[in-house]
């Protein structure tokens, strides 16, 4: 792979929880600083933490570029309310958020809701993707320029550029149109970790971008392929679709930052990995290392920007803003 | 020691009482509006920012209905969003209790309640029908009689979960059996500042009042007369004993609008000039229709009132709430009518309500410390017509008046939004 496409670095800013927004909004600035492409946040209801929709919510007007993507789950919400909570995150970050689909699949999670019994992770994987497909649905269910403001007819909005998105799943329907206009990037960045098979036949049909684990860089390559054609034959441009390869780091010099900045150059370079999404075993300290250790490296090397050249996230990975499925051929989209 | 007021600020709502058309309005999604408006309330010491909630399009005529402001954002994000940018403002969502679930809502207000420092609030109100349903994994599930079953449970539900954490930070398992929800496990957020969230509560029913009072700590009502606000006020503060609450522990805040003028005349003509915008000669015809339940789409707004009757099983609106019997509404129109000579539109107007408090800001001052001190109210919820700078000239203008009247807090005297009202922290029952 040449490098003429930036490096995508993303950071998870996870670990153990915190309860007050400004741990969180550190460290997102100091990644920040470092202009990696998108933090991520875990979140489960199964052990303690704050919602991670809300903390990353809490820190986008705090941050100006980073990407902001939080873990949200789909198997004991409401695929209306979590297509509304994402579209709004876009819209208070100006552009900038992304989600990270993930399923709940045990006994204690079902339980914290009384509605329905733990399920498979193929079956609530099926569902994710369902929940997937009608989030964008509702994000495309109103086009751009459906605002009209029109006062001669006194008309606020075009309902033409509105549109039922009338989705029968299977374990839910979605009447629609959605509540948040469109979102500033069409469709905010759809994450799923692609590691076991059920999420990763979610990832080659929806991810924006999707993470993989690997232990050598052929290995990487290898699942970079796989992504890429089953992503082609599901009629997707696998251009479209970022592969960044998962790596769990401790770092405890700067001797260990600049080996890092040797280690993912090189994967790099062999056409191993678009980008990583790096997993800080003690998220501060490694995050200040990672800042003012690697990345200058990597900078160096002319493998990543000094600066952010976009706005949203979308232009981070370059990544167009998604095209509108119900705007008529030839209208704007 | 005159008593003292609190103050809300509501954002600019999905209704014909937002004035879009008018040149100084602005976005009604963009993150920059509702950055202005609370800065707005936080300058004038308000105690809370308050959104509404969406959970469908509202129909007209089996279409969606494109008069007035459509679309808005999912208000616990943006609120979230907002506590980066606040400091002390409280900060309160409107969520239904009808097509959410208790963990997942508790959790989601203990996290606001935890990244805002302790200024949560949540507006609980129900729904029931299958129209809203529609988007949602259960339907129209529920019975309109169990509306108010349900969200007390849910209550009840939430605050056995905000107190499930010791007051070491150790999470206790709960479970929960009961009409609505059987549900058990940990929580995964300690203890809130505020223990629990503040707890709003709107309706004016005999149903609704019972449900403030044995559960909430603000009611949201409509604005009357001080008569009426002093009827109100008396019935729900004297529920209160029946529950062990004081009548302190309940804060009554009508929404209200204000316009302000450099004399009354000017600003009563504001006032004509803003139902005249509020009231399209499209938006009349469609409050003709909600009214008669039949297409008069033919008519002309600015001719007389149609003289067939209305439609009673009309299905043409959906999604807004029916007020009145159709027949006396009708009547009351035609009376109007043709008492003062007016056309479709003009009757629209004089019966759409006038503003609640228009005058100098001398005079609106005056007004608002005397409905708070004759206990008609404990404070008000402010909604202006224009996003976003539609709170400016009421925090430049009348908010220092107060301040001078001893009617109203100069400085905030503490960090969460129960210090701003009063409210004691609630006990943790373990």
């Amino acid at each position: 792979m040449p490098a003429t496409r930036p490096l995508h670095l993303a950071v998870d800013i996870g670990g153990p929880p915190h309860y007050e927004a400004r741990h969180y909004t550190a460290l997102a600035q100091l990644a920040e600083r470092g202009t990696l492409d998108f933090v991520t946040l875990g979140d489960s209801f199964a052990r303690p933490g704050l919602d991670a929709l809300a903390v990353l919510a809490r820190v986008a007007p705090a941050t100006e570029r980073i990407g902001l993507v939080p873990a949200v789950t789909t198997t004991h919400t409401e695929p209306f309310h979590v297509s509304s909570a994402v579209a709004t995150l876009d819209w208070v970050s100006r552009g900038r958020a992304g989600w990270s689909l993930e399923v709940s699949t045990t006994e204690a999670e079902a339980a914290l809701f009384g509605r329905r019994p733990a399920a498979p992770a193929a079956d609530l994987w099926h569902e994710a993707r369902e929940v997937a497909d009608v989030a964008a649905r509702l994000w495309d269910s109103w086009e751009d320029g459906a605002e009209i403001r029109d006062e001669p007819t006194g008309r606020f909005i075009d309902r033409d550029k509105l549109h039922y998105v009338d989705f029968v799943g299977s374990t839910f329907s979605v009447r629609g149109p959605a509540i948040v206009p469109r979102p500033p990037q069409g469709h905010p960045v759809t994450v799923i970790d692609a590691t076991a098979p059920e999420p990763r036949a979610a990832a080659v049909r929806h991810a924006d971008v999707a993470l993989v684990r690997a232990g050598d860089p052929a290995a990487a390559r290898a699942l970079r392929e796989e992504l890429r054609d089953r992503a082609r034959a599901h009629g997707r441009d696998p251009e479209r679709l970022r592969v960044l390869v998962q790596l769990p780091v401790a770092l405890h010099t700067t001797a260990d930052a600049v080996a890092l900045a040797g280690l993912i150059g090189d994967w790099y370079e062999q056409g191993a990995a678009e980008g990583f999404q790096l997993r800080p075993a003690e998220p501060e300290r490694d995050l200040a290392l990672l800042v003012d250790g690697t990345v200058p490296v990597l900078q160096h090397r002319g493998l990543m920007r000094r600066f952010y050249p976009g706005a949203t996230l979308r232009e981070h990975l370059g990544l167009s803003r998604a095209a509108n499925q119900y705007a008529q051929a030839g209208s704007p989209s | 020691m005159t008593k003292q007021m609190h103050l809300a600020a509501h954002f600019p709502g999905v209704n014909n009482t937002t004035v879009w058309a008018d040149p100084r309005s602005r976005s009604q999604i963009d993150f920059s509006s509702f950055v202005h408006l609370a800065r707005a309330a936080e300058r004038g010491r308000f105690d809370f920012f308050f959104l509404a909630e969406g959970l469908r399009l509202r129909e007209h005529k089996g279409r969606i209905h494109d008069l007035d402001v459509v679309g808005r954002p999912e208000s616990l994000t943006v609120l979230g969003a907002l506590a980066a940018v606040t400091e002390h403002l409280g900060l309160a969502a409107t969520v239904n209790a009808t097509f959410n679930e208790p963990y997942e809502l508790a959790r989601r207000f203990a996290s606001l309640d935890h990244l805002s420092g302790g200024r949560a609030a949540w507006n609980v109100v129900t729904s029931f029908d299958a129209f809203t349903g529609e988007n949602f994994r259960r339907g129209g599930y529920l019975d309109r009689a169990d509306r108010y079953t349900r969200a007390a449970e849910f209550v009840a539900t939430a605050r056995e979960l905000w107190d499930s954490w010791t007051p070491e930070g150790t999470p206790c398992p709960f479970a929960h059996q009961g009409q609505h929800f059987s549900i058990s496990g940990e929580f995964t957020v300690p203890r809130s500042p505020q223990g629990y969230p503040v707890v709003i509560q709107a309706g004016d029913s005999g149903e609704g009042r019972e449900f403030a009072a044995s559960t909430a700590d603000i009611v949201f009502t409509r604005h009357g007369t001080l008569e009426a606000g002093r009827e109100f006020y008396a019935d729900v503060k004297s529920r209160l004993a029946a529950y062990g609450r004081r009548p302190e522990d309940l804060k009554i805040m009508p929404g209200v609008t204000v316009v302000l003028g450099d004399t009354d005349a000017e600003a009563q003509e504001k006032a004509a000039d803003i139902r005249r915008r509020q009231i399209s000669p499209q938006n009349a015809i469609v409050a003709l229709e909600q009214i008669w339940g039949r297409d008069l789409s033919a008519y002309d707004p600015d001719g007389p009132l149609p003289d067939i009757d209305p439609d009673p099983d009309s299905e043409l609106v959906k999604g807004r709430v029916k007020v009145g019997d159709p027949f006396t509404v009708a009547a009351k129109w035609r009376a109007l009518s043709e008492a003062k000579g007016l056309s479709i539109r003009q009757t629209v107007i004089e019966t759409s309500g006038r503003q609640s408090f228009i005058g100098t800001p001398a005079s609106v001052a005056a007004q608002l410390t005397e409905f708070v001190a004759a206990d008609a109210a404990d404070g008000f919820i402010l909604v202006p017509h224009l996003t976003p700078g539609g709170l400016d000239d009421f925090v430049d203008q009348v908010v220092p008046l107060l301040q001078e009247r001893g009617a109203f807090r100069t400085e905030y005297s503490g960090p969460t939004l129960r210090s701003h009202l009063g409210l004691p922290t609630p006990v943790r029952k373990g």
